[in-house]
């Protein structure tokens, strides 16, 4: 114990650290911010403490080689013993990071944090966000698969709508003309050099300021931010009613960052690692790429925008949304911090994260996406085919080879790209049914030149008979009357 | 010499120690950046693409569409399997014949080709294509992307090198057709 003591001493007359080290632990921090909504800053800086450590692990053994990564996850996964651990460590740490990182940005916006003298703080903190949201976006580029390759894909044709010096932007990001071996190296300096160095220098200032700044004071209604007296006030409160963040606060952010560290143990331990998916070779197109959890939401707003919104939002919208969290401090520096009196904040986060769960839940099923092989894989459920005639089922079976089943579901089965059928003869006469095969629209394309004369009419009397029982399908009254018969006769084919 | 009021020897001589590293740095930059911009810079003088032969005209019959893949010209050893590209050759009639890029027109996926209802599939976005490359529904705002075909020899040969990308210069003809 001596010995320590010595050594301590010994150390401390060269560095001359412990007492601005002592300074900063015991500085006062004003008491209710001793609280479990503080704990968000120090978890997420935990927690990349965590990413460093098992990206150095994985490093030992991943080569960044277009023809060798996918191989070197394999041996990862498979060969080297705790390999797959380490690997779901890192994958489940990156989802911890980013969730972690979103939460402590919407509670300090909710507890107007971002207000003077914060603002810069605000500042270096949306750029922490941003260089989180690269790491791991280029982390899923690193575990180089079928997904990995065909993202990238996606990142090149946004970069490339860029006008003008869009196809130089793509070139630049793949280091080619195709995605291939220097594509992955480049992402590989960027994810472990260059974003990481951005982030330890991100978080150094981040950290500095809230050190020199102090701790945002938990906000009361009716306490105004005001630049005349409030540094006055806050070093009053923390005089009056303050206590050392040693050991005062410090407690629970250790307790927060030693259940997080576990839980992303107990995921990578029961879940496991993230892929490895089919390996990065294009010439395997049985595939349906889908980024990480935290790009579900970005990739719906691509299938859900109109055509023409699409490039004008893709390349507008980041900038303006970029563009509002940097300008937020300066435009709303002063006045009320506490939620209780910012209906319009607390709104607009109820607004965003509504809209992006929705979107992630969306993608999750990908309504929009044809099921490539409902096809052949979904069969029509029997209920729709008892009792049938010939010529009906013979409908049943163009439904099927035409493919028709990849958008339509029967029965919540096959695609959900265009409307369900169970019911259709309810909506559409026997004529508009023929006009919607056979011209498509709609969104829908045209079969006129897949569709012989034959299949066309089998396939409507097919889906003529689709209505719920009970329920009659819908007739077109003129035409009874023109051909002196009863309507839902067989259908003509001289359309 | 004489100097500005105010300004020392040691002040001149820090201002000229300034003023030699930014020369430093501007000597060093031109190298630098001239090494970050080489994949747009290197090879567009000659372009990325050139003729590639994707194989014996018997490979392809007259009115069917076929998956054929190729070696990517520009190529490194460590390339792996992501050099070899993979497209949808088309023949016509026995005389014509389209060739097109496996990228969706719409984020560059990998579209399917469906005979029995003639369509071109995207498994991302839901974009689909007729089978001469027109854009049937979807997110995508054009029709596939198309190669320049040749016949040599009996072989089809396409000019490629560059993955296609709706940005791109050779691909700004936009197609955009409505949805009828």
């Amino acid at each position: 114990m001596r010995l320590i003591k010595s050594v301590g001493e010994w150390l401390d007359a060269r560095l001359q650290l412990g007492s601005s080290i002592r300074e900063t632990m015991e500085h006062p921090v004003p008491r209710e911010t001793a609280s479990w909504f503080y704990v968000f800053g120090s978890a997420a800086f935990v927690v990349f403490l965590l990413q460093i450590v098992t990206g150095i692990m994985l490093a030992l053994i991943y080569v960044p080689s277009a023809g060798e990564a996918w191989n070197s996850l394999q041996t990862l996964n498979h060969n080297v013993a705790l390999g797959w651990f380490i690997r779901g460590l890192h994958g489940w740490g990156s989802n911890f990071m980013v969730a972690i990182v979103l939460i402590h940005m919407v509670q300090v916006f909710l507890f107007g944090a971002y207000k003077y003298p914060r603002e810069l703080t605000w500042i270096v903190g949306v750029l922490l966000l941003l260089v989180t949201l690269g790491m791991a976006f280029t982390g899923q580029v690193l575990r180089f698969d079928q997904d990995a390759y065909w993202g990238l894909g996606i990142g090149a044709s946004i970069a490339s709508r860029v006008p003008l010096v869009g196809p130089s932007i793509v070139n630049l990001m793949l280091g080619g003309p195709i995605i291939a071996g220097a594509t992955l190296s480049r992402f590989f300096a960027l994810h472990v050099f260059v974003v990481p160095g951005l982030l330890i220098a991100f978080v150094a200032v981040h950290l500095l300021m809230v050190l020199k700044l102090g701790i945002n004071e938990w906000p009361m209604p009716g306490r105004v931010v005001r630049k005349a007296t409030y540094i006055k006030d806050y070093h009053a409160l923390t005089q009056k009613d303050g206590l050392p963040f040693v050991p005062g606060a410090i407690w629970k952010d250790l307790f927060f960052a030693a259940f997080i560290l576990l839980s992303i143990a107990a995921c990578a331990a029961y879940f496991g690692p993230f892929g490895p998916s089919g390996p990065p070779d294009p010439t395997i197109i049985q595939t349906a790429p889908r980024p990480d959890f935290f790009f579900l939401w970005l990739y719906a707003v691509l299938s859900l925008l109109p055509p023409s919104m699409e490039t004008p939002a893709l390349l507008i919208g980041p900038v303006v949304v970029i563009l509002a969290l940097l300008l937020l401090p300066f435009l709303f520096g002063e006045g009320e911090k506490s939620w209780r009196r910012r209906p319009i904040a607390v709104l607009t986060i109820l607004l965003v994260a509504v809209a992006l769960g929705t979107f992630t839940r969306l993608a999750g099923n990908a309504p929009w996406s044809p099921v490539m092989d409902a096809w052949s894989g979904v069969p029509i459920p029997p209920e729709f085919l008892h009792s049938r005639t010939a010529l009906e089922r013979q409908g049943a079976l163009v439904f099927q080879v035409k493919q028709c089943h990849n958008c339509h579901s029967l029965d919540n089965q096959g695609g959900k790209r265009g409307p369900a059928l169970d019911a259709v003869a309810v909506r559409l006469t026997q004529d508009q049914l023929i006009r919607q095969v056979i011209q498509g629209g709609g969104n829908m394309p045209a079969y006129g030149k897949n569709l012989s004369p034959a299949e066309t009419t089998a396939l409507v009397a097919f889906l003529e008979t689709l209505h719920p029982a009970g329920q009659s399908p819908a007739r077109d009254a003129s035409r009874a009357v023109a051909l002196g018969t009863e309507a839902g006769g067989p259908p003509t084919t001289d359309q | 010499m004489t100097l500005p009021r105010g300004l020392t020897r040691r002040d001149f001589f820090m201002k000229l120690g300034i003023l030699f590293n930014g020369i430093a740095a501007s000597i060093l930059a031109v190298p630098i950046v001239r090494y970050l911009l080489s994949p747009v810079t290197r090879e567009r003088k000659a372009g990325y693409d050139s003729w590639i032969p994707l194989g014996n005209l018997e490979q392809f019959p007259s009115g069917e569409t076929r998956l054929a893949t190729y070696r990517n010209p520009v190529v490194n050893s460590w390339d792996g399997d992501t050099a070899d590209i993979a497209c949808w050759v088309r023949n016509v009639d026995g005389q014509t014949f389209q060739v097109f890029a496996i990228n969706c027109a719409h984020l560059g996926c990998p579209v399917r080709w469906f005979p029995q209802s003639g369509l071109f599939m995207c498994p991302c976005h839901g974009g689909a294509y007729y089978q001469d490359g027109s854009r049937a529904s979807g997110p995508p705002e054009r029709g596939l992307f198309e190669y320049t075909y040749r016949i040599d020899g009996g072989k089809i040969l396409i000019k490629a090198g560059e993955m296609p990308t709706p940005g791109q210069a050779s691909n700004i003809v936009r197609e955009i057709r409505p949805c009828v």
